[in-house]
């Protein structure tokens, strides 16, 4: 039985606290009126004061003014009103971002723990309740996404340009979507998802803990089927997810892969983090069956699914790239025009990264290599998401400052709290696992 | 130089991985052991050196990205940077994301293939090699073990029936 840490409960707390500051001095700073957003990014020009801030501001107003071409001139407001809501977008885009983004760890946690009940494996019962802890996170962490959503729907910001009935009166693209993107039925789906999952992740976990205290190995294969059929569901919504949740901030744009694209970045994420959470565990003595081949597995996964997302992400970008058909191709224009850095930097920390670091099979086992490359992948699908929500709700004028580090911190304290406590809630190792003694003597 | 060596047959891997742990606790040099199949596990109970063929392919594989992008970049950009198409043939930055699959591809053909055949040149294989089986039971349902003889046939005898051996031979040393 795990206690938390008092250490670690306080850590977490005092992230909450540090990081709701952050969010608060975030939505604070954010300018009021036409003016206040004029006055800020004139004192920042000021601030570079050379020849070269000129020449980047020049050349950002002239793809700033190409790219709201490209959007079909839904705006009929001026540019400036257009900078002032992208200012005004800023800390509600980066607490969108981190809320998504450590909902997304828990929710590839739970496909990845399906996976490993409908596929039987041999090697993960031990993980089992961890995996559970993890994905105790998909309560608060879904309604807070929820509640994002619904503020947005009540416009609050516009983070979503759809939900803007002055901006679809004036676009026939959006009209024509209309059918499919419009609040009402937004908010339907997403209620329906957050049920769907939230619904499996604590039946699953009742089954699991009802088999510990059971004679036979019903609650076993109950799960298992219930399992089965998750993936199904989680296939399907996850999919309709990605396009709701991420592709619609961009409306105008389309992409067949990318429910896949953002499964890959919240599998590998889950995947990380149950490496993480496991390896702290362990260090603490709670996990003594857990062997560094355990370990090993999951670092394979990690190693795999990182080269997974750089498939995805490759196929997406490649093919967009190649035909370069201009509807198409203005999402990538604008990310490598203004977001070059964290555009090309997160393939890097994806890929070049996980790849030359994990692929030895001796380093997949050594505890501190996994930590290390898990932080970068971390913080490269923070990148990926980041990546996909900025450069549509605040344009060229994103920056990672106060408002973006604190949603994370915020986020990263109640991930931290919310799991820890419900992985102290049971004991760590199952007992009535059918497959726990295999898991107990796995070895690579 | 001794020139014999003694076979002792097997007919069970758990046997054989005992023999073979007892054989070298009493300190007797394996020449080799003849399976029909891998036996897992076996290589660490003999001693074995890891194999270093993972390595090897890591190499060629970076071989084989430095062949693709120099080819590519000759042909596609310094040779003849012909417009195709409207692909920006200036510099092969620009023009990447066209070469990434033959790449990649070629990283992979390098890898795969050259480490088949560094295999096959360290364990010497090849079309019309003559088979080094000692007993052709060993190819079916036979461990066997060899191990050199040196003035102590009858100690080795002994411990090997000892072992589980369901048949001892005394032969020639097989110069191959």
């Amino acid at each position: 039985m795990y206690t938390f840490s008092n250490r670690l409960k306080i850590a977490s707390i005092v992230l909450m606290i540090v990081g709701l500051l952050g969010i608060i001095g975030g939505f604070v700073m954010a300018p009021g009126t036409i003016a206040e957003a004029k006055e800020m990014v004139a004192s920042h020009d000021g601030g570079h004061g050379d020849a070269h801030a000129a020449e980047a501001e020049h050349a950002t107003k002239e793809n700033n003014h190409a790219v709201a071409e490209a959007h079909g001139e839904e705006h009929d407001s001026s540019h400036d009103q257009h900078l002032l809501d992208q200012l005004k977008n800023r800390p509600w885009a980066a607490l969108y971002v981190a809320a998504f983004f450590f909902f997304m760890i828990s929710l590839g946690v739970l496909a990845f723990y399906a996976i490993q009940r409908a596929a039987q494996a041999g090697w993960s019962p031990l993980l089992f309740r961890v995996m559970e802890g993890i994905t105790a996170y998909l309560v608060p962490g879904g309604i807070i996404v929820f509640v994002i959503l619904l503020l947005s729907v009540l416009h609050m910001n516009h983070l979503f340009i759809w939900m803007d009935e002055t901006v679809v009166a004036h676009d026939a693209l959006l009209q024509g979507k209309a059918g499919y993107l419009n609040p009402t039925f937004f908010l339907i789906r997403a209620a329906i998802f957050l049920a769907g999952w939230i619904g499996y992740r604590e039946y699953s976990r009742k089954l699991s803990i009802a088999q510990d205290a059971s004679d036979d190995d019903s609650n076993f294969k109950l799960n298992f089927r219930v399992s089965a059929g998750f993936l199904v569901f989680y296939l399907i919504s996850e999919s309709i997810m990605s396009w709701d949740w991420i592709m619609s901030v961009e409306p105008h744009w389309f992409s067949t892969l990318f429910g896949w694209y953002i499964f890959a970045s919240m599998f590998v994420s889950g995947i990380t983090v149950i490496a993480m959470v496991t390896i702290y565990l362990k260090s603490k003595g709670h996990l003594p069956d857990v062997n560094n081949s355990h370990i090993h597995d999951l670092a394979k996964f990690m190693f795999g699914i990182s080269i997974f997302w750089t498939y995805l992400w490759f196929s997406q970008f490649m093919l967009i790239w190649y035909s370069n058909i201009p509807e198409e191709v203005t999402y990538y224009v604008t990310r490598i025009a203004d977001y070059r850095l964290p555009f090309f930097g997160m393939v890097a920390m994806n890929f070049l990264f996980p790849v030359l670091l994990l692929m030895n099979s001796d380093y997949k086992r050594i505890n501190w290599f996994v930590i290390l490359t898990g932080i970068v992948i971390l913080a490269g699908h923070y990148m990926d998401i980041f990546n996909a929500i900025m450069p549509s709700t605040v344009g060229e004028n994103w920056f990672i400052g106060i408002p973006e580090i604190g949603a994370v911190l915020f986020f990263a304290g109640l991930f931290i709290f919310w799991i820890f406590r419900a992985i102290s809630t049971q004991p760590l190792q199952p007992k009535r696992n059918p497959f726990i003694e295999e898991s107990r003597h796995f070895h690579y | 130089m001794a020139s014999k060596v003694i076979h002792a047959f097997y007919d069970d891997d758990d046997v054989l991985m005992l023999a073979v742990k007892r054989v070298r606790a009493a300190k007797f040099h394996i020449e080799e052991v003849f399976c029909p199949f891998p036996v897992h596990g076996l290589d660490k109970a003999m001693g074995l050196a890891p194999t270093r063929l993972a390595i090897t392919a890591f190499l060629y594989g970076c071989v084989g990205i430095t062949v693709a992008t120099l080819m590519m970049n000759y042909i596609m950009i310094e040779d003849w940077p012909q417009d195709i198409g409207g692909k920006p043939s200036f510099s092969y930055l620009e023009n990447m994301p066209a070469f990434v699959p033959i790449m990649f591809e070629l990283t992979v053909f390098f890898a795969a293939h050259l480490m088949v055949i560094t295999f096959y040149l360290r364990s010497r294989l090849w079309p019309f090699k003559e088979a080094e089986n000692p007993d052709v039971r060993t190819t079916d349902d036979h461990f066997l073990m060899e191990i050199e003889i040196h003035d102590n046939e009858q100690e080795l005898r002994d411990l090997l029936i000892d072992t589980g051996a369901v048949e001892i031979n005394v032969s020639e040393k097989n110069s191959h």
